[in-house]
């Protein structure tokens, strides 16, 4: 088994810029990312996408590009469409068990590292509405991934609903691409903008503020927009032939091919969570992050979390984040002293203080409408295993109070996605029926294997001697 | 459903869904080949039988698990396209081996 200073896992902005830094201070670094092409989400296939107009993916994008280059000269291992499944503190730091390539000829194996850092970034927030597993229902983010990669646009009767940047982003790109919108469905609830005024001092010197409202304008001036939705629902048989919404009490029921649905994203925590990172619930975004300090160091000994996984302060955010923890590995593992790190981080701290201005005005005034937090009915709370939002809130009233114990007496959480859908819902029905503060909750337990694997992959993982010990029998 | 700019200049690339041969293109991953290809609805769920299809597209939901070249329970969207690769849609959950075309 090879031994590496640093893994990296994720090669989104933070992971780009953290395996750049510390494979420049000469530390021996590997870099493990599920995608082919590095860049993450926000850069995805920056380096391949088909789209010959780079106008039409925005300046913003591009600048991924900048990222690519340092981090291909740096020296850094890098391993795409690959998957990190379990880590183990071993003799020689954390054993990874990884997989990756083509079905049929999957490589498998493991590899060791003395710090180990997730940037594993974020994924949407599934809120779920009536009708939201129909096919023909896809997230912005998943829609833009196919703009990004294939140069794919949607056509038919388009509709976009949900509320935040990532919206309005992904509105503008189709637009500028040539997809008819039919209507753009906003959910931000009534009263709402003036409760996020309060923050709108730190937001006129957000960089978001300009570009934000030019996105904006282009899109009201080439589409219907609807403001205050305040439910929604998708039907159709097999597929999505309509979507139903409602505005001030009136439904209006529209014909729809594709709806497209956003409401912001939330860290992907399980890497961290399964590692014994401590978590906490951020109010401002609704969601379970790691504690992490300010060179993202965790509560679990040698595991360091940076970009949106530590919570979420965007791209250039992550870039920062992704610097300071390279910085903050290269000191622990006694590659650079405290002064050198300091004077090192100055640019990278700087830079993070200017991503998270007005990121609050953001916070608040994008925050999910309480009727989507809280689904009712025979709503899918849990997709995989097709658990309504009423059998979990009557599991509750049966004493279930917390998240361990929602998901034994529902299955809401044990399908193959792992909680990764309906753990933000379970969440907050939890916190609705009892009552409480989402805060207050345990955080989920979340275990290893990270995907479901096969006999052949957990075979692969080596036989340590403590562990041979543990099955093993006296006799 | 879905079109491609008609800029785009990528390779074409032949795989077979469910039987058929379809020319999809260098960059697609399995999942963006079936949308491409026309199909919304790529599985029905093993709980209920209904039916779904790529969703997040990026290796979140689970929800666009197809059979491929014999291996079922693949997530479409994580897997790229190769020529000659044999993509069946899945009904239910599948055993290795399975539905393969």
């Amino acid at each position: 088994m090879k031994t590496y200073d640093v893994a990296v896992v994720g090669a989104g902005p933070a992971g780009l810029v953290a395996a750049t830094t510390t494979a420049s201070l000469g530390l021996a670094t590997i870099v493990f990312d599920e995608s082919p092409s590095p860049g993450g989400q926000i850069y995805r296939a920056v380096t391949t996408t088909p789209v010959r107009r780079p106008e039409l993916l925005g300046r913003d994008y591009w600048h991924g590009a900048g990222l690519v280059r340092p981090f291909r000269a740096s020296g850094a291992e890098y391993l795409p469409a690959t998957t990190v499944w379990a880590a183990a503190r071993g003799a020689e730091g954390f054993d990874l068990g990884i997989s990756g390539g083509r079905p049929g000829t999957r490589i498998g194996g493991t590899f060791a590292a003395r710090a180990l850092l997730v940037a594993s970034g974020a994924i949407e927030r599934p809120l779920p509405f009536p009708g939201w597993t129909l096919p023909g229902v896809m997230t912005a983010g998943a829609v833009q991934g196919l703009f990004k990669s294939s140069a794919l646009v949607p056509t038919g009767r388009v509709v976009l609903a949900g509320s935040g940047p990532l919206l309005w982003q992904v509105a503008w790109q189709l637009v500028n691409a040539g997809a008819a919108i039919d209507r753009v469905l906003e959910t931000i609830p009534r009263g709402r903008l003036a409760e996020a005024m309060r923050h709108a001092p730190g937001f006129m010197f957000s960089t978001y503020l300009a570009r934000g409202l030019e996105l904006v304008r282009t899109v009201r001036r080439r589409t219907n927009v609807v403001e205050h939705v305040a439910e929604l629902e998708a039907r159709g048989d097999g597929r999505v032939e309509a979507v139903r919404y409602v505005v001030d009490g009136e439904w209006t029921e529209i014909p729809a091919d594709l709806l497209v649905v956003s409401h912001g994203v939330v860290p992907n925590i399980h890497l961290p969570a399964a590692l014994g990172c401590d978590l906490e619930w951020s109010p401002d975004q609704s969601a379970f992050q790691p504690i992490a300090d300010a060179w993202g160091g965790t509560s679990a000994e040698a595991v360091y979390v940076a970009g949106d996984v530590a919570g979420i302060a965007g791209a250039r955010g992550a870039e920062a984040r992704g610097r300071l923890a390279a910085l903050g590995i290269a000191n622990a593992l006694g590659r650079i002293d405290a002064a050198r790190r300091d004077a090192l981080a100055a640019p990278a701290q700087k830079a993070l203080a200017i991503a998270l201005r007005g990121r609050r005005f953001l916070d608040v005034l994008y925050r999910p409408a309480p009727g989507f937090l809280h689904p009712h009915g025979a709503t899918l709370a849990c997709r995989c295993e097709e658990v309504t939002a009423d059998t979990v809130r009557e599991a509750v009233r049966d004493g279930a109070a917390t998240l361990h114990a929602l998901r034994a007496a529902t299955r809401c959480g044990m399908g193959p996605c792992q909680g990764r859908s309906c753990l933000g819902t379970a969440t907050e029905i939890l916190a609705d029926e009892l009552g409480a503060d989402p805060a207050t909750l345990a955080p989920p337990s979340i275990r290893f294997p990270l995907r479901p694997v096969t006999l052949a992959e957990v075979a692969a993982w080596p036989s340590r001697a403590d562990a041979q010990e543990r099955v093993s029998r006296d006799d | 459903m879905f079109a491609r700019l008609p800029e785009s200049g990528a390779e074409a690339i032949v795989v077979a869904i469910d039987g058929v041969a379809f020319e999809a293109r260098a960059g697609d991953t399995v999942a963006a080949a079936l949308l491409a290809s026309g199909r919304v609805a790529s599985r029905t769920s093993p709980v209920s039988g209904a039916a779904r299809g790529p969703f997040c597209l990026m290796g979140v939901c689970f929800d666009c698990l197809v059979t491929i070249d014999g291996v079922p329970n693949q997530r479409a969207c994580m897997v790229a396209i190769a020529s000659g690769m044999r993509i069946t849609t899945q009904r239910g959950a599948p055993m290795p081996g399975e539905g393969a075309a």
